[in-house]
């Protein structure tokens, strides 16, 4: 996704963050708040957007609808690969797969050997 | 007036004479920007042709994430050009209307509301905050080595990589429970700093440009002249809390909190 050019706006308004300095302006940043904020006012074209589809927004931009403070991150955490304790810990699913394969292959190996011997 | 066949889009509504604003800005499909005052408001519009953005090109274009990714970026545009002079009231997306006159009506039957939403973002700005929670560098840790040093002894590989993984998960319950606690105190405390504060849902790392999960979304209506001990403020809870990276962007116009907490229709 690129950053376009018009990010270069928000930039020079930026006051350097105390921890990483000037971030570029995010897509996500701008969008979450030019579509689902901002003043409603009924216009002459009548789009409700978040009606519409945006089904590529939506699965990319909004992983958990969160209402209070308590909740932060509780959704987003279920859903993560990275420390959902069940998915997670992928590095412990390739080991099985790999130990998986090579008892695979040494199967193989000695049903080979028994036919050839045999 | 719009041209025929054409749409005035709406980007904001400001108080009062703008003068010169948003020079070398070009706007929603480079269309260049004019103003229409009533009711003592301005409202900030551009000319915009109906075949891009009439309603049907509009529901078709809008699913487009590189066309709606440009076009969300000019009317962000736009609205900082304009923030940068004085308050602003931002609209939301693909807020069209037919003529100048739809406009004109607008800015009268809701003046009252305009009035109100800009003396509350008066000499005040959003800030974005976001906390990322720190990957822990080595989910398995030094358990895990000295566990693979043991796999060929008694335990055997299938105790020990039960071993791995349980030592795993400690790590990874523990950074998670630490960066959502994080995620929860410094949003309280910068909250101490605020008018207002709003929570977005985090973002996907794709989205985000991150890798790790962002655990904290949140923005805050600061008073110009606390925004020093906000960002001090910040500074401070970077140097408290090491499970989470904290970042922060702004000034932004102050999308977030003009409207109707609870928008039309649920999220």
């Amino acid at each position: 996704m690129a950053q376009g050019s018009l990010a270069t706006g928000a930039s020079t308004g930026l006051r350097p963050g105390p921890s990483s300095g000037p971030q570029p302006t995010n897509l996500g940043d701008i969008l979450e708040r030019v579509l689902d904020k901002g003043i409603v006012i009924a216009g002459d074209i009548r789009i409700n957007l978040l009606d519409i589809e945006l089904l590529t927004i939506k699965l990319r931009l909004v992983i958990a609808s969160l209402d209070t403070a308590s909740q932060v991150g509780i959704n987003w955490w279920q859903s993560d690969p990275w420390l959902r304790a069940d998915a997670a810990n992928g590095s412990g699913n390739r080991v099985l797969e790999e130990e998986n394969r090579q008892l695979r292959s040494r199967v193989e190996a000695l049903e080979a050997r028994s036919r050839d011997g045999g | 007036m719009a041209a025929e066949g054409g749409w005035v889009w709406l980007y904001g509504v400001a108080g009062g004479d703008l003068g010169a604003f948003a020079d070398g800005v070009a706007g929603v499909g480079g269309a260049p920007l004019r103003t229409i005052t009533a009711a003592r408001l301005t409202a900030i519009v551009g000319d915009v042709g109906d075949r891009e953005y009439g309603e049907a090109a509009l529901r078709r274009n809008l699913e487009d994430l590189d066309w709606l990714a440009r076009t969300a970026r000019a009317h962000h545009a736009v609205l900082e050009a304009v923030a940068e002079r004085g308050p602003v009231v931002p609209m939301r997306l693909a807020t069209l209307f037919a003529s100048d006159a739809g406009v004109t009506g607008t800015l009268q039957e809701r003046a009252e509301d305009f009035r109100e939403a800009l003396s509350l973002i008066s000499a005040r700005s959003e800030w974005g905050v976001k906390a990322y929670a720190v990957k822990p560098s080595d989910p398995a840790g030094e358990s895990g080595h000295q566990v693979a040093g043991r796999e060929d002894q008694a335990t055997g590989p299938g105790a020990a990589y039960l071993q791995r993984r349980r030592a795993q998960l400690t790590a990874s319950k523990d950074a998670r429970q630490e960066a959502l606690a994080s995620a929860r105190a410094v949003y309280a405390e910068l909250g101490r700093f605020a008018v207002s504060s709003r929570l977005y849902p985090p973002q996907a790392p794709d989205l985000a440009g991150q890798q790790t999960p962002m655990v904290l979304n949140a923005a805050y209506l600061v008073a110009d002249e606390r925004a020093g001990e906000f960002e001090a403020a910040m500074a401070d809870l970077t140097a408290r809390h090491r499970f989470v990276q904290l970042t922060l962007t702004g000034p932004w116009p102050a999308y977030s909190f003009v409207g109707e907490s609870d928008g039309p229709g649920p999220r």
